[in-house]
C-alpha cells in the first residue's frame, strides 16, 4: 500500500493542564473519508487546528503528501492542497457569494499582486467560481451577500470555497452542524458525490453522516484516539460504545 | 461601482470643482479657490488613508507622518537651493515610501489597539524630530523660499493653475484607488479585512498585501504632503501633530470608510464645516470661538446615524 496523503505521528498539544492532543497517531489515504468522532471536549477542534496549522503542536509531527509540514503556517498548508471548512461558519461577509468563492479561486492560482485588472470581470476567476456554486447548488445566489444567506447556504458556500483551491484533502468541521434535517440530508447527499474524488477528513457529530459517508472512523476521546477502524468494526467496538455512542442511545 | 449613483456624483463633483476657477473670478471670491485647493489637498490625504484604514482594515492613527514627508521633502530641498518640482516631488513620494516600508514592516504585525499605538508612537517620533532641527525652523517652522518649480510647464504660484494641478492628482488618484481596491490585490486585502482565518485558510497570507497597501498609501500621502506646503507655503512640523492624523481620520469616517467618494465627501464636510463655524460673522460668537465642540457632536451624529458616513447617504450598493 502507497504511504498515507496525510499522516500524524505521536501529535501531542497542551493548554496548561489540559492535555486536549495526547499523543495522536493518524492517517488518512489518499481516495479515503475518514471521519473523526468524539464526544464534546474530546479535542476534535484542537487536533484538526492542528492538522491545517493554525495552532503548532507541542510534539510529534504531520507529513502531508510526503512532506514535514509540522512547522508550516497555515496558508503555506492551504496552497499545499490541504483545504478547511470551519465549524463555525467562516465567509467574507461583505462579499457576495459568487466574490467569497473567487477569491479562493484567486489564491489558488498564484500570487494576488495585481493591481490593474478589475478581478470581477476576470473570466479565469469568475468561470470556475460560478462551476462551483453550480456543483454546490447555491449559482442562484450568486450575487447576495452572503451575509444575508442562510446557515444551510452557508455550509455549502463553505464547501464551494474549499473546493475552489483544488485541495488534495477536504477538511470538513462539522459540515452538517446546526443543520435541519432536510439540509442536512442534502449535504450528505452533495459530500456523497465528492466521495472517491477527493480525500477527505470528515469531522462531526451527526452519526447518520458519519456512518453514512466515512470508509473509516477513528474516535477520539480525551485527547486519545481509541478507535481506529471501518464503520462495523466501530459499531462492534465495546470500549467505543462505551465511551461515547452508549450516550448518544 | 460602474455607472452606479455613487460613481456619477463622484465624477459630478470633481465637474464641479473644475468649475469653481472661473466661478470665483466671475464672483470676485479668490478665497474659494484657496479653500477649495485645501480641501482637495486634504481629500488626497483622505483618500489614501481610506485605502489601508477602510478597506484594509488598519486603522493608522499616524497617517499625518506622511503629510510631513512631503512637505519636508519640499522644503528641505528648497532649503538647498533645490527647487525643481520633479526632484521635489519624486523624494516626497520616494521618501514617504521608504519610511512607509519601515513602519509598515513593524506596525502591520499588529493589529488592533496595537497597530493604532505603534502608528501614532512613529509619527510622535518624526513629530518631534521637526521641531528638534532647527536648521529648517524647528518648532517655528520655515517659509517656502520658493514654490516647486516645473520650468515653462506650469506655475505654482498661479492659483488658478496651482488649482487645476491638484484637481487632476486627486482625479487621478481617486481613479488608481478604484482600480486597486476591484483588482486582486485589492480583493486580497479586502478579505484579509474581513475575515483574517478565513483568507489564510485559502492560501493567502494577508502581510504583504497589507504591507505593500500601507506603502502605496503612504506614497500617496506623501504627495498630498508636498502639494500641502506649496499650497501654505510655509514648512512646519505641525504637519505631523497627531491632531492632524486624527483630522483624516475623522475626514475618512465622516465622509464614508471604504467608499470612493467618501475621502473627498469627507475632507469637504470637515474643512467647509470648520470655515464655516469658524468665521461666519451671522453666528454668535459662542458658536464661532467653540467651533471644534460642534463640529465633534456632528461627528458623533453622523457616526450613530449614518453608516458608511456621507457616502452611505447616497442610495446605491455598498462595495
Amino acid at each position: 500500500m502507497s504511504s498515507p496523503l496525510l499522516e500524524t505521528v505521536g501529535l501531542q498539544k497542551t493548554f496548561g493542564a489540559l492535555v486536549a492532543t495526547d499523543g495522536v497517531d493518524f492517517d488518512v489515504r489518499e481516495g479515503e473519508t475518514h471521519a473523526v468522532i468524539g464526544p464534546n471536549g474530546a479535542g476534535k477542534t484542537t487536533f484538526i487546528k492542528q492538522l491545517c496549522g493554525e495552532l503548532r503542536p507541542d510534539h510529534g509531527s504531520i507529513r502531508f503528501a510526503g512532506e514535514d509540514v509540522t512547522r508550516l503556517p497555515a496558508h503555506q498548508r492551504a496552497r499545499k492542497g490541504l483545504a478547511r471548512s470551519f465549524q463555525i461558519t467562516s465567509v467574507f461577509h461583505d462579499f457576495s457569494a459568487l466574490d467569497n468563492v473567487a477569491l479562493a479561486v484567486q489564491a489558488h492560482a498564484g500570487h494576488s499582486f495585481r493591481f490593474w485588472r478589475a478581478a470581477r470581470d476576470d473570466a479565469s476567476l469568475v468561470q470556475p467560481a460560478l462551476q462551483l456554486l453550480r456543483q454546490v447548488r447555491l449559482e442562484h445566489k450568486a450575487d447576495v451577500l452572503a451575509a444575508k444567506l442562510s446557515h444551510g447556504e452557508h455550509r455549502q458556500l463553505e464547501i464551494a470555497m474549499a473546493l475552489a483551491t483544488q485541495p488534495r484533502l477536504l477538511l470538513l468541521d462539522e459540515p452538517v452542524a446546526g443543520m435541519g434535517t432536510k439540509e442536512s440530508a442534502r449535504m450528505v447527499r452533495f459530500l456523497e458525490t465528492l466521495k472517491g474524488e477527493k480525500t477527505i477528513v470528515l469531522v462531526e457529530h451527526d452519526m447518520d453522516a458519519v456512518f453514512s459517508l466515512a470508509d473509516r472512523i477513528s474516535v477520539l476521546v480525551y485527547g486519545r484516539i481509541v478507535a481506529t477502524g471501518t464503520p462495523a468494526e466501530i459499531r462492534a467496538n465495546a470500549e467505543v460504545r462505551a465511551a461515547y455512542l452508549g450516550e448518544e442511545g | 461601482m460602474k455607472g452606479s449613483l455613487r460613481t456619477w456624483v463622484l465624477v459630478g463633483l470633481l465637474v464641479l470643482l473644475a468649475a469653481v476657477p472661473p466661478l470665483a473670478a466671475w464672483l470676485d471670491q479668490p478665497f474659494y479657490l484657496d479653500l477649495l485647493r485645501r480641501v482637495m489637498i486634504f481629500a488626497i490625504a483622505a483618500t489614501s488613508l481610506n485605502l489601508i484604514l477602510g478597506y484594509g482594515g488598519m486603522v493608522s492613527f499616524g497617517h499625518a507622518a506622511y503629510l510631513g514627508i512631503g512637505a519636508y521633502a519640499v522644503g528641505v530641498l528648497g532649503f538647498y537651493g533645490i527647487h525643481n518640482g520633479w526632484l521635489q516631488w519624486g523624494l516626497a513620494i520616494g521618501a514617504s515610501a521608504l519610511v512607509a516600508l519601515a513602519i509598515g514592516a513593524v506596525s502591520v504585525r499588529t493589529s488592533g489597539i496595537y497597530f493604532i499605538m505603534i502608528t501614532l508612537a512613529f509619527t510622535q517620533m518624526l513629530y518631534y524630530l521637526g521641531i528638534s532641527i532647527e536648521e529648517y525652523g524647528g518648532d517655528d517652522g520655515m517659509r517656502l523660499a520658493s514654490r516647486s518649480q516645473f520650468s515653462g510647464l506650469v506655475d505654482l504660484g498661479d492659483a488658478t493653475s496651482f488649482y487645476y494641478v491638484v484637481l487632476a492628482i486627486l482625479a487621478l488618484f481617486l481613479y488608481l484607488t478604484a482600480r486597486l481596491v476591484g483588482s486582486r490585490f485589492g480583493r486580497a486585502l479586502q478579505a484579509a479585512r474581513s475575515n483574517e482565518a478565513r483568507t489564510r485558510a485559502i492560501g493567502i497570507s494577508p502581510y504583504p498585501y497589507r504591507l505593500a497597501a500601507f506603502v502605496i498609501s503612504g506614497a500617496m500621502c506623501g504627495l498630498a504632503g508636498a502639494l500641502l506646503v506649496n499650497h501654505t507655503a510655509y514648512l512646519t512640523p505641525e504637519f505631523m501633530n497627531w491632531t492632524r492624523s486624527g483630522e483624516l481620520m475623522f475626514m475618512v469616517i465622516l465622509g464614508g470608510i471604504a467608499t470612493a467618494s467618501g475621502p473627498l465627501l469627507g475632507a469637504a464636510a470637515f474643512l467647509l464645516l470648520e470655515d464655516l463655524l469658524q468665521g461666519w460673522s451671522v453666528l454668535p460668537k459662542a458658536v464661532t470661538e467653540h467651533w471644534q465642540l460642534y463640529l465633534g457632536v456632528i461627528l458623533v451624529l453622523v457616526v450613530l446615524f449614518a453608516k458608511r458616513g456621507l457616502a452611505g447617504l447616497i442610495p446605491g450598493k455598498h462595495e
